[in-house]
């Protein structure tokens, strides 16, 4: 059997104040996956990934990348390795060209090697035409992309994103999706991916870890995690307002505003029957669309602190104003 | 790493350091030079003629490898302390440390940048002290290489700055509080034979003295210290501070949490 893209044994992080970031984590990553490690702030995500990438320091435990033990040969562990942090990290006064070829140096890469693979990812990144610019001109989006197309010059065969598309335009977000998902399926890179949109893990990841206060509390597929939901919540758009919400048997309402109402739906319910409800109350539903993402939802309620309540609530975006059942 | 990728990566280093002190050269070439052309006009020429002979030679001639000297060193400091505490800032700085480079490769790396500037500006001001007075090269070989060690141990102690440094207020406080004073105590201008004894003894642990001492003597001919000594001192620093660099970078000391 492939050893693993990752392996993470007892993983343990004390900082210098006494804070426990990691508490002895275990986690594995097979090769070619596309991974989500997810968790609120500070969670630990960054500790994790800062040991993995040789920016922190660990205090305890065992990371293997591709069966290499960083303790044992960092530097050959780290030519499989590709990070695209969640800052930028590069001197914003070199030129875009030059930053990636540079990193290329730093591998140990010949130039005559170097210069066609920056090209291509240039190109590929639509980075081609800044080239020569110097990297502080760039507009946040291409920040991003200048990174990524930096991380894979020496062509890793794990790539670390960290928060890749924070503060990316939705047209851009899919399109270093689409990206990607194609080194990933296409040149058969592993990719790990922590990110706060979690519509963007959902519809790239296969499998997915959560870290909430240094520890793992979840390791599944995202399939397996998604089958978790017990509970959707979906919002009806209303041809006409209502005063109040309407009792629909079995299902869980509630009055959003006037022209739009929130409605629960148990794992297994048929949703046609809360329809024919509404119709029989002279309710008429214009549109419907999911209150959160459905990972949203799961991850709230597993990292949520267990006085704040679990729920759909907290992680809505749409505020609710008045509640009737 | 195998050789061949070590040196692509240590040129690699070298390259970017050559080429962030040049794509900012009025900052990093100029200024030391139009500082030197004053000193060369002001206390060489208009002082320095009613000043006299200092061992027999001209007071500008005897100031010249000084003030070559004085330039080296405080360009070499700088170069390192401020591009790495830069790369620190930046957080470019990571950019290396995820890569499979060796420490010595990025210290090398620094270190090799900031000699470089260290000895570009020094040959730019001792052009400029062609216009003012004749040098006579009296050990070319010596003289060359007391200024690339000189070069080398300052730019390690510029690099042990930057990655002691938190803000970059911390990368100045040592050229200004301790290498300006020991430079210009060093017997840049003078020769220590005019001090009194007591002070001759306390001038005598300034390292900066040794070396102005045999880079004088390998232009001129003339010093105030044994030059064997001086090299051998130098030699020493380069060794130490080397060492204490590359145990602080494989530490982690100011960059790995």
């Amino acid at each position: 059997m492939a050893e693993p893209a990752l392996s993470i044994r007892g993983l343990t992080k004390v900082y210098g104040n006494g804070f426990e970031a990691l508490k002895g984590i275990d986690l594995d990553v097979e090769q070619g996956d596309f991974f989500a490690l997810l968790g609120p702030n500070g969670a630990g995500k960054s500790t994790t990934l800062g040991i993995v990438c040789s920016l922190v320091q660990k205090s305890a435990g065992q990371v293997k990348i591709f069966g290499i033990d960083i303790d044992h040969d960092f530097a050959k562990a780290k030519y499989n390795l590709g990070v695209v942090p969640q800052e930028f990290n590069f001197s914003q006064f070199e030129k875009v060209e030059d930053i990636i070829l540079t990193q290329a140096g730093y591998y140990g890469m010949p130039m005559k090697e170097a210069k066609p693979r920056c090209e291509r990812l240039l190109k590929d990144l639509g980075l081609w035409d800044k080239r020569n610019g110097a990297a502080r001109m760039l507009s946040g989006g291409m920040k991003r992309r200048l990174m990524i197309a930096r991380a894979l010059i020496h062509r890793p065969r794990l790539l670390i994103l960290d928060e890749p598309t924070a503060g990316v335009d939705i047209e851009l977000r899919r399109s270093m999706w689409e990206y990607m998902r194609r080194i990933n399926e296409e040149e058969g890179t592993s990719i790990i991916l922590t990110t706060h949109y979690l519509e963007e893990a959902e519809s790239l990841c296969r499998n997915i870890a959560i870290i909430n206060r240094g520890e793992i509390i979840k390791n599944t597929s995202m399939r397996g995690l998604l089958t978790e939901l017990d509970t959707e919540t979906f919002l009806l758009d209303l041809a006409e307002p209502l005063e109040a919400a309407p009792q629909v048997e079995g299902f869980e309402v509630e009055r959003v505003d006037s022209h739009q109402l929130a409605l629960s739906v148990r794992k297994g319910t048929d949703l046609n029957d809360a329809f024919q409800q509404l119709t029989r109350q002279g309710v008429r539903v214009l549109s419907m669309r999911n209150r959160a993402n459905r990972l949203e939802e799961l991850f709230v309620s597993m990292t949520s602190p267990p006085d704040a309540g679990s729920g759909i609530d907290s992680a809505t975006s749409t505020p609710a104003k008045e509640t009737a059942s | 790493m195998n050789t061949r990728q070590l040196l692509i990566s240590l040129w690699t280093m070298v390259v970017k350091e050559v080429r962030r002190f040049v794509r900012i050269w009025p900052q990093t070439l100029v200024p030391p030079s139009i500082t030197m052309t004053m000193y060369f006009i002001i206390f060489g020429n208009l002082i320095g003629s009613r000043v006299g002979e200092m061992h027999g030679i001209s007071y500008m001639s005897y100031i010249v490898p000084g003030l070559i000297m004085m330039s080296v060193i405080t360009n070499s400091y700088s170069n390192v302390a401020s591009s790495f505490f830069s790369n620190k800032f930046q957080r470019s700085v990571e950019e290396m440390m995820v890569s499979p480079m060796p420490n010595w490769v990025i210290l090398g790396g620094f270190v090799i940048g900031g000699a470089a500037r260290g000895l570009g500006v020094g040959l730019i001001v001792t052009l400029v002290s062609l216009f003012f007075t004749h040098l006579d090269l009296h050990h070319p070989f010596l003289t060359l290489m007391v200024v690339v060690m000189t070069a080398l141990l300052f730019s390690i102690g510029g690099f042990i700055n930057a990655l002691l440094a938190k803000k970059f207020d911390d990368i100045s406080i040592i050229p200004i509080f301790v290498l300006t004073p020991l430079t210009y105590l060093g017997g840049v201008f003078y020769s220590i034979d005019l001090l009194p004894e007591f002070w001759q003894k306390v001038t005598m642990v300034n390292p900066i003295l040794y070396m102005v001492n045999a880079f004088r003597y390998g232009i001129l001919g003339i010093s105030d210290i044994p030059v064997s000594g001086a090299l051998i001192a130098i030699a020493a620093f380069i060794v130490v501070f080397w060492c204490l660099a590359l145990w602080m970078l494989n530490r982690g000391k100011g960059i790995r949490s």
